[in-house]
This record gives C-alpha cells, structure tokens and sequence, in this order.
C-alpha cells in the first residue's frame, strides 16, 4: 500500500499533461471539429517550451522561466492549431487528413528548430525543469485540476458552452439562432491548440532534461482515445486519463516491484498502449459522440 | 385592412431556373394565410426571401408598412419573424427548454444560463399558447409533434408576430394534424399572423382564410379559400383538372400469391413490434394495411422483405418458404418492394438513374456480361426507357444523379425499377409521402394499373384516404396486431379510425372477459 500511495506523485506527473490536452480535445469536439493533430501540437508546445526554458536559463532569467516557458509553448500550440481550423473549418478540408499534416509537420518543424537553434536534432538539456512541493507534486497538477473544472464550467454553465455544443450536435440549428458556428469552432480548435501545446510544455519540464523526437511518445493520442472512452464528458475524459496514464506510469516504476522484476520492461512499456485499445474497442460507445463531430458544416445545405 | 406582409415583384433566379418570377403576396394582419404550390413551385423560395436565408434579385418587401431589407435570419427574427422548418432544427440531446432558449439564454448575474428562469419563461410560453411540453424533457425522447411545439415556442419566445409554417404536417400523424390546425388558431386569436406552406387542400380548407397559389414560380392568385372547392384549388395549383378519385376497374381476385402467418418481427432494439400478424394476398387485389405510424408497419415490411429476421411465423410466396430467404432470394422469386424512404432505401443518391434502375438486377444478364462486368451502355438505354415510360423528368436524361431529382420524380424511379421488376407481390409502403397532387395522381394510377394486370399488392398508408381510395381489402394494425380485416365498403372511415387506435381489440377483450 505505501508503494501505491509513493506511486501517486509520479502518476499525476503523467496523467497531468495527458488529462489537459484531451480536455482541449473534448472541446474541440463538441464543437464539431475532431483534432488528431494533438500529438504534433504537443511536440511543437514540448519543443517550444524546452528551447525557450533553455536560452532563458542560459540568460539569466532565473525562476519565472519555467513559467515563461510554459506560456511560449502553449502559444506555439495556438499558432499550429490555426492550421488545423483554417484546413478544417474555412476550406472543409477532410479533418483526419489536415490533423495527419500537422503531425507530420511538427516532427519535421521541431527538430529543424532544433537544428538551427542548437545545431542538433533535440534540444540543449536544461540544469533545472519545474520543481515539486512539500508534497512531491508538480504544478502540472493543478494546473490540470484547474482546467477541467474551467472547462466543465464552460461548457455545462456559460452560454457560450452551450453554443459550442450546439455546434457539435446540430450546426444547422445553432445557425439558425443566429450562433455563429464557423467562429466557435475557430475558438474550440485554438483552445484545443493551446491546451495541447502547454500540456506538451508540462511533460518536457517534468518529466525530461530535453526536447527529443521520443518526447511526446504517442500520449496526444492517448489523449484522444482518452476523449472518446470518457465518452466527450469532463468527468470521464478525466477518468479515462487516469486509467491511460496510470498504465503508463506503472510501466515506469514497475521494476520497483520485485515480484514484477522478473518480466522484461518491454512487457510494461506496451502495457499502457494495450489498455488503451481494450478499453476503446471494449467501452466506447459511439453513441455518446457529437453528432456533427467531424463533419463539415456548409451553411444552408441540410 | 392592414398588412402584416408585403412582397412585391420578388423576382429570384438560381442558375437555370427562375424560381420565383415578379411575385406578389400580400397577407393581412392576424389571418392564416396558405402559399399552395405543388414541389418546385417557388413556395420555399419565397419564404425564404422573407426569412433572410435568401435575398431577391429584385422586388420590395414591406412588415406592417415598413420597407424592410432582410439580410439574413437574424434581420428576420428582430422583425418578428419567426419560421418553423420542415426539418426540425433542433439538438437532439438538449432538452426543450435548452432548445428553445437557444441562443438568447436568460443570464445569471454571474453571466451563466440561468436554466430556472428559462424553463418559467417556456412553462409560461406553453401555457399561454396552449403548447403542451415538458420544459426539462429531453427533445431525443418526445414525440414528433411535441418537437413540432418545441419548434413553435422557439419561435414565440423569440417574439415572432409572423410565423411561416413550412410543410408542418408532413410529418405528423392524423391526431397530431388536428392538433396543430386547433394550434394554428390560438395563434391566430392571440393576434399572431401565419403563413402556411403546403400542398395539402384539405388542411387549407380546414384552417386558412386566403391562399395565394403558385405556379412554376409566378403567383397564380390568391383567393377567399371559403368561396373556393378543393377541386378549384388542385386545378389553380396544377393548371388543369385533377381526378381525386380514381375509377378502379373490377378485376378477377385469383389465387393466394402472399401468405403471411403468425408473424412476428422485433426492432433493432429488440422489442417486438409485430406480434402473430396474418394476412394473404391474392392476385389482383390491392390489401391496405391501415394504422398510425409507429404501430409496427415498418416492422411489417422489413420482416417482409428480409430486412429484418423474422421471430416467428411464415412467409409464403407463390407457395414457397420465404421466412428466412435472403434478400436477394425473395427479390428473384417476385417480390418488389417500393419502400417508404425513398432516400434510404430506395435510392443510392449518389448514383445516376441508370444505375439505380438496376440495383435488384444488375449482376444479371443483360447488365453484366459472362466475365462480370457492367453495361453501362445497355443500362443507359434501359433507363431512358423507363424515364419516357413513367414520364420521370431529369435534367440530365438517365446520367442524372438521384439525389438532384424532385421528391415526385425520386418516387417515379422508384415505381419503375420495381415495376419493370415485374413482381407477383409487390410491397408499395407510403407510396405518396410528400408528393403534390399531380404526382400523387400518378403514382396512384401506376399502382391500380399494376393490379389490373394481376400483381398482389400490399400497401402500407398512414394517409386513410389513400387506403380507401385503392384498396379491395384493408387491414388495421394496432401496437403491432392485426385488429380486423375487412372488404371494401364494410366498413366506413370512421370505424377504421377507431380500429386503427386499437377499439376493436378492447372490445373483444372485454367480450372475453365476460
């Protein structure tokens, strides 16, 4: 039991990043847009954030860096995802293929950075990334803790929310109250773009010294079977982060088992991937999806 | 008297087609006011020149005196215009209050949706008009004619004075119909003004005061609907005499072609919707099944046609065991079947007229040749063929997609293919949903021809009318069981309206009971 409760810090530094960017995903869709793009907006945000905590670091800047950091990645996040919402949105261009680019992109547009920033195909290492409190836990937390109850605040309780999630549903009928639903889906993607990129930016300050190809390994895509398991609603998306990143934290830290010992490592590192596909293709329900999701919007035609 | 809506000269032209032609209507304040057209007439057009969704090439649009320039639906509803559209624009999974809000939600002093005040507002809406709904039901789980409601309240929350109804009871059933023509007039008492788009006669005689009549895209005129027939009405709309009753020729009743037995067929959800159903068809004879939608017809016909496993029961088609043929199979032992959604499983819309004309035949000589591959070019004559046959009107003769054709011309390559089939049985469900009055005539006429020839026909109608008009024998279905069968003039509509909500059956339970 105390192994478990020692556990519990290094499962909230991976479920954190995983848990904020699907929530930027569960916006997205509802809005109607589906993002596989997550993956490469994590990458640019991950990459973003390590090059800038690396140049402050060497300035001088001192402890608001991680911070600073963290904002640039999340802007970076942004600014990838405006591809996706003009591709998507303003051209109607099929959304799997516009997320599959900004994949690709993102693997060839962070190391280039990293080529001619640091003259190599990753990141300089950083001395310091984000520290821990008294209780062994880092800001990722909160941070994540803070953006699901915003988001669920958005969506179940603004205006604003139950528009965007008119536009997932019925884009015709959120058209025709006067909801401007090509301007919603702008702000869900970026949001999903920001969240993405800071989420990218969290799991380099905590978890490595450096941006590499292996940085983000697959998790945005965890984040997006994680949306679809916890069926588009904050508290599964919550829940279904935690089992994937438990999964993953567990193949981390299993060799402190002993009994586990005895398995090779391998065993564990796919052990994550292997939950992930059981629980979608055993418990995702399509029927919980937006029923818009994915599909252009083309005013007028129904 | 004064006027709640002025359009003159409105002129609209699409690529090809000019869709509204120096129209003019004039609807006075508080009246109900019917825009009668048969498909393609310009009727939608023009409400949606007034609605915003469109703007005019030409012409002036006055609301109660003032000239007024409608971009957009936005314009419209600060107009006080409000539309209810055929195809409902609501969230499936929002409930009604949150649907009717929509867009102009009350708000919290902390700026979020104060859901109590709103579901006051719609439970206050819903009283004053006489709307009955649920504030918190969600829309997936009402009936079609409360959504229809919910579209109303939507439209009076928003303060619409003027209301264009577009089709409205295409969807409903009889009761529902009823319901909402006593609607209409609530709203008219509480100083609302209407615009009823249809091409039904008999909800314009029954509700409206004035009707303007289009044709072809220009205004026909517009008349006193009390000083005016139903049959002075269909020939202003079609531009010539239109037969409501068609002369049905005896014929000879031959042998049992279909022989339904104890027959029982479940939903996708696996609840059983057809329950121990008999019924045998003979040739030559036309066997409606009357019913209210939902009472297991659909069901009926999926059993029937393979779409659906059967439960329990036979299926006996010119006495073979057809009860778990496949779909292919029943199709090659002569049965057709012209389904009740054209769209879904009529048509592949995407597909030419050629190609939809061979869906049930095409890996057939003569479309495929001994090495499997298509001939489009034999294809192409055969469809244009039918095309002439049953005067189906494409612009692009048989290379014309189905999707691009009318609702009327849709239903004419449907007709054809299966007729060309030429079927013993022939299955025809809702053969005229949605279909004017010169279509309606047609398809009608094709149907009696078809038995004139000896098919054993089954019809599934909600419209009783229909049922009436065609059939030698009606069966009535209620929840699912056959209520009673009778020959044509034993019974009188009335009494099939009682079967079709289930009276009979209650009777005789009580009769057993006893």
């Amino acid at each position: 039991m105390n192994t478990f409760f020692g556990m519990i810090p290094s499962i909230l530094m991976i479920v954190s990043p995983i848990l904020i960017t699907a929530v930027g995903g569960m916006i997205c869709e509802k809005s109607g847009v589906v993002n596989i793009a997550l993956e490469g907006l994590m990458g640019v945000g991950a990459c973003a954030a390590a090059a800038a905590h690396v140049l402050m670091e060497a300035a001088g800047v001192g402890l608001p860096s991680i911070w600073i950091s963290l904002a640039i990645g999340a802007l970076i996040g942004v600014a990838f995802s405006v591809i996706h919402a003009f591709a998507s949105i303003s051209l109607n261009a099929n959304q799997t293929i516009s997320g599959t680019g900004i994949n690709l992109l993102a693997d060839g547009a962070t190391i280039f950075a990293a080529q001619i920033l640091f003259s190599a195909d990753r990141t300089r290492e950083f001395r310091m990334g984000m520290q821990t409190d008294s209780l062994g836990i880092y800001p990722t937390a909160y941070i994540a803790l803070v953006v699901v109850v915003l988001a669920w605040f958005m969506l179940y309780k603004l205006p604003f929310g139950m528009h965007l999630r008119a536009c997932g549903e019925h884009p015709h009928a959120a058209d025709s109250v006067g909801i401007n639903v090509k301007r919603i889906r702008y702000i869900a993607v970026l949001i999903s773009g920001l969240l993405a990129g800071l989420a990218g930016g969290c799991i380099v300050l905590t978890q490595t010294i450096q941006y590499t190809s292996n940085t983000i390994n697959g998790r945005g895509f965890i984040a997006l079977a994680a949306v679809s398991f916890g069926r588009w609603r904050p508290v599964g998306v919550t829940f279904a982060a935690f089992l994937f990143g438990t999964a993953q934290a567990f193949a981390i830290i299993a060799n402190n088992f002993p009994a586990l010992k005895a398995l090779p490592t391998e065993v564990f590192n796919i052990l994550p991937y292997i939950i992930t596909l059981i629980a979608l293709v055993g418990f995702s329900g399509r029927n919980y999806a937006p029923q818009a999701n994915g599909k252009v919007y083309v005013k007028g035609a129904s | 008297m004064s006027h709640a809506i002025e359009m003159s000269g409105i002129t609209k032209t699409f690529p090809g087609v000019v869709a509204n032609d120096n129209i003019t209507l004039e609807v006075a304040d508080g009246e109900v006011h019917a825009l009668l057209g048969e498909n393609g007439a310009g009727k939608s057009t023009l409400m949606s020149i007034l609605f915003g969704a469109y703007t005019a090439d030409s012409g002036i649009i006055r609301i109660h005196g003032t000239q007024v320039d409608i971009k957009d639906p936005n314009v419209a509803t600060e107009l006080g215009i409000g539309m209810v559209h055929q195809h409902f624009k609501l969230v499936h999974n929002y409930t009604v209050t949150e649907n009717i809000v929509l867009g102009m939600e009350p708000r919290t002093r902390f700026g979020t949706v104060d859901l109590k005040a709103a579901e006051k507002q719609v439970a206050q809406l819903s009283k004053l008009y006489g709307l009955e709904v649920d504030p918190q039901a969600r829309v997936e789980n009402i009936t079609v004619g409360a959504q229809q409601r919910v579209e109303i309240l939507k439209t009076l929350y928003r303060n619409a004075r003027i209301i264009i109804f577009d089709e409205p009871t295409a969807v409903l059933t009889p009761q529902e119909i009823d319901e909402l023509m006593q609607i209409l007039r609530r709203l008219t008492a509480e100083g609302k003004t209407i615009v009823l788009i249809t091409h039904k006669l008999k909800e314009i005689k029954a509700v409206a005061d004035r009707c303007t009549v289009l044709r072809r895209g220009k205004a026909v005129g517009t008349v006193e609907v009390a000083s005016v027939t139903e049959q002075q009405l269909a020939e202003m709309m079609v531009g010539r005499a239109v037969q409501f009753e068609l002369e049905k020729p005896a014929t000879s009743i031959g042998e049992v072609v279909l022989a339904v037995r104890g027959l029982s067929v479940a939903d996708s959800t696996g609840a059983l919707k057809v329950k121990d159903f008999s019924v045998e068809v003979h040739r030559g004879e036309i066997v409606g099944i009357a019913g209210v939608d939902g009472n297991g017809q659909t069901e009926l016909l999926y059993g029937l046609t393979g779409l659906s496993p059967v439960l329990a029961g036979t299926i006996m088609l010119n006495g073979v065991d057809i009860t778990h043929a496949s779909i292919r199979k029943r199709i090659e032992l002569g049965l057709g079947h012209i389904p009740e959604d054209r769209q879904k499983h009529g048509l592949v819309s995407e597909f030419t007229i050629s190609e939809n004309c061979v869906l049930k035949d095409y890996y057939k000589a003569p479309y495929s040749n001994r090495y499997g591959l298509l001939d489009h070019r034999r294809m192409d004559v055969d469809a244009s063929q039918l095309i002439e046959q049953f005067d189906i009107r494409a612009g692009q003769g048989s290379g014309t997609t189905a999707g691009s054709l009318s609702g009327g011309n849709q239903q004419k390559t449907v007709v054809a293919r299966e007729i060309n089939l030429s079927p013993s049985v022939l299955l025809v469900a809702q053969p005229t949903r949605g279909l004017d009055v010169g279509a309606i005539e047609y398809i009608r006429r094709r149907i009696l021809d078809e038995r004139g020839k000896g098919r054993a026909i089954l019809l599934v109608s909600f419209e009783l009318d229909e049922i009436m008009n065609l059939c030698d024998r009606i069966a009535t279905i209620s929840k699912g069981t056959l209520v009673g069968i009778f020959k044509q003039g034993e019974v009188d509509e009335r009494e099939i309206g009682m079967m079709m909500a289930g009276s009979r059956r209650q009777r005789e339970a009580q009769d057993v009971e006893n």
